[in-house]
C-alpha cells in the first residue's frame, strides 16, 4: 500500500473520533490528533484497535504511545506493512 | 408558596408498555400487558421464559443518537438518555448544545439495581479469559460503572449540581426521587433529573430464576403472568426500562411558568436492619410501616387523606404482607382503606427502574385524575380478600384524587415511600 493510501485510510478511521470534520479535511502529516483534531485522549486506544483491524497489523503499546500526529500513525503502520521501511 | 416544596415538571419513560409518556399513559389506562415470551430464555433453559422489555426501542434510539453514539451505549444508558431527553423537553426546557454553559443548579440521580451484566457477560469475561484485554477498547468502564447512565445524561444536558447513581435493589427508583427531593430542599440544587434504569439481560435475570422467585408456569400465556394481589400469583416477571422525572423547587417552577404534574409532598427511606423477621430477602414489617409513617409525616398528611396507593406489589408471597403493612401503618379498617393498584401487573418488575416508572404513573394519575387498572387479579388472594373492593381492577376516572402514596421495597430489607399530592394552582 502506498503512503498516500495509508494516509487516506487513516483519515477515514479518524472521522468518527473528530469533533470538527473541517479540521480533518485540511489535515496533513503534521496534524496533531489531540491538539489539532481534539480527539479525546481516552479514545486513542480505539483508534489503535481500528487501525490494527484496517491494516491487519499489530501495534504494541510503546509504538502506540509514540503516535501523536497522523504522520506518526502512517509511519508506524507503513513500518509494519513493509519491514524494510522501518528496520528498527 | 411552600419554601420547601418540590414539584414534578417533566416526565420521560421507556417501558414494556410504551416508549414515551403518551403511549405509556394509554397503556396504563387500558390495562395493556407488556409481558412477552422471550425465546432466548427458553434456549438458555430458564424456568421463566417471559419478561417485560421495551419494544422496538431501536427505532426510538435512532431519533436521538447516531449509530456510532448508540453503539457505545448500553441498553440501560440508552433507555435513561432517551427518557431524560423526553422529560427535559416535557418540562419545557431546551436541549442544550455541546458548547452550552454548565447548568450548575441542576443535577442527576439515576440509579440502577443490578448494573450492566450484558457487557460483563458478553465482553469483559470472554475477552479477559481469552487474554484480549488490550482489544477491549476504551468504553468498557463507562458501560459497566453504575453511574454510567447519570454520567451520560449529565453530559447531554450539561448538568453541574451532581451526577450520581443510587442503588438499593428494587427500591432504587423510588429512593432516587427521595434523594433528589432532599437535595433540592437543602438548597443544593434547583432542579434534578431523577429516576432509575435497568437493561434487559438473561444474566441479570438468571439469579432470580435460580432463586425460583419468577413464574414458571405462564410461559404460554405471558400477558397473564404478572399477577399482583392474585391468589395464583406465582412470582414476579422480570422487566426492563427507565423512568425519569424532572423535579424542581416550587419557586423555580412557578417563576418560569412550568406545567406542574404533582407535588412530591413527603419522602422517607429506611432499612429494617434485617431484624424482627427481616432478612436479605424479606422485610422487617416494622421497618416498612415506619417508612410509610415517615413519608406521611414528612408530607404533613393524615392517613385518612391518602386516596390511593401505588404498591410495590410484585406478585410474590409478599403482596398480602404488604397490604397488611399498609393497613396497619395507616391505621384503617378495610372499608376505609385507600384504593390500591400495581403498575407491575402490566410492566413486570423493572427492578432498579420500577419505582421511577411507577412514580411517573402516579404523577400522571394525579395530573389527569384517574386510576389505572391492576390487571390479572380477578382471583384475589384470600388474605387480601377483605380489601377486594379497594383493588382497582378497571380504569377509574377520579378527578377528586388528591393524595397518592407510592412505596418500593427491596433486597437488603430496604424501604422507600413517596407521598404525591395534586397540584392545585
Amino acid at each position: 500500500m502506498e503512503l498516500q493510501q495509508v494516509f487516506d485510510k487513516m483519515v477515514e478511521i479518524l472521522k468518527p473520533f473528530v469533533k470538527d470534520p473541517a479540521a480533518l479535511a485540511n489535515a496533513d502529516k503534521d496534524t496533531h490528533l489531540i491538539d489539532d483534531l481534539k480527539v479525546n485522549s481516552a479514545r486513542m486506544v480505539d483508534i489503535i484497535i481500528e487501525s490494527e483491524d484496517a491494516f491487519e497489523v499489530e501495534i504494541d503499546d510503546d509504538e502506540a504511545d509514540s503516535i501523536e500526529t497522523i504522520g506518526d500513525a502512517v509511519r508506524v503502520i507503513m513500518g509494519k506493512m513493509d519491514p524494510i521501511a522501518n528496520p528498527s | 408558596m411552600d419554601s420547601r416544596g418540590v414539584v414534578i415538571t417533566g416526565l420521560g419513560v421507556v417501558s414494556p408498555i410504551g416508549n414515551d409518556v403518551a403511549e405509556f399513559m394509554e397503556s396504563l389506562k387500558s390495562g395493556k400487558p407488556g409481558v412477552r415470551y422471550i425465546p432466548e430464555l427458553e434456549e438458555l433453559k430458564f424456568s421463566c421464559c417471559i419478561a417485560g422489555v421495551p419494544q422496538d426501542f431501536a427505532q426510538i434510539r435512532e431519533k436521538y443518537f447516531t449509530d456510532r453514539e448508540a453503539s457505545v451505549m448500553t441498553e440501560a444508558t440508552a433507555y435513561a438518555a432517551v427518557a431524560a431527553l423526553e422529560a427535559w423537553k416535557d418540562a419545557g426546557l431546551e436541549i442544550p448544545n455541546e458548547d452550552s454553559p454548565v447548568d450548575w443548579d441542576t443535577g442527576a440521580i439515576i440509579g440502577t439495581g443490578i448494573g450492566d451484566m450484558e457487557t460483563i457477560a458478553q465482553r469483559i469475561v470472554p475477552m479477559v479469559n481469552d487474554k484480549k484485554v488490550r482489544r477491549m477498547g476504551s468504553r468498557i468502564v463507562e458501560q459497566v460503572m453504575n453511574s454510567g447512565a447519570s454520567a451520560k445524561v449529565s453530559g447531554l444536558l450539561g448538568l453541574g449540581a451532581q451526577a450520581t447513581a443510587n442503588s438499593s435493589a428494587c427500591s432504587t427508583g423510588t429512593e432516587a426521587v427521595a434523594e433528589a427531593v432532599w437535595k433540592i430542599r437543602a438548597g443544593l440544587a434547583k432542579r434534578m433529573v431523577v429516576g432509575g434504569t435497568e437493561g434487559p439481560s438473561p444474566y441479570t435475570w438468571s439469579g432470580f430464576d435460580a432463586m425460583k422467585v419468577l413464574p414458571r408456569k405462564f410461559n404460554d400465556r405471558p400477558e397473564t403472568a404478572s399477577r399482583p394481589m392474585s391468589a395464583t400469583a406465582a412470582g414476579f416477571v422480570p422487566g426492563a426500562g427507565a423512568g425519569i422525572l424532572i423535579l424542581e423547587d416550587e419557586q423555580t417552577a412557578l417563576a418560569r411558568g412550568a406545567r406542574i404534574y404533582a407535588k412530591v409532598a413527603g419522602v422517607h427511606v429506611n432499612c429494617g436492619g434485617q431484624r424482627n423477621g427481616g432478612s436479605m430477602t424479606a422485610p422487617n414489617n416494622q421497618g416498612v410501616r415506619r417508612c410509610i409513617h415517615g413519608a406521611l409525616q414528612d408530607a404533613g398528611v393524615q392517613a385518612k387523606d391518602v386516596d390511593s396507593i401505588s404498591g410495590h406489589l410484585t406478585a410474590t408471597f409478599a403482596d398480602p404482607i404488604e397490604v397488611q403493612n399498609w393497613a396497619k401503618a395507616l391505621g384503617v379498617a378495610p372499608g376505609d382503606f385507600p384504593l390500591i393498584n400495581s403498575v407491575k401487573s402490566m410492566t413486570g418488575h423493572c427492578l432498579g427502574a420500577a419505582g421511577a416508572v411507577e412514580s411517573i404513573a402516579a404523577a400522571l394519575e394525579l395530573h389527569h385524575g384517574f386510576l389505572h387498572p391492576s390487571i390479572n387479579c380477578e382471583d384475589i388472594h384470600p388474605e387480601i380478600a377483605p380489601f377486594e373492593e379497594k383493588v382497582v381492577r378497571k380504569y377509574t376516572d377520579y378527578p377528586e384524587l388528591q393524595c397518592l402514596a407510592k412505596a418500593s421495597f427491596g433486597f437488603g430489607d430496604v424501604n422507600s415511600c413517596l407521598v404525591f399530592t395534586k397540584w392545585n394552582a
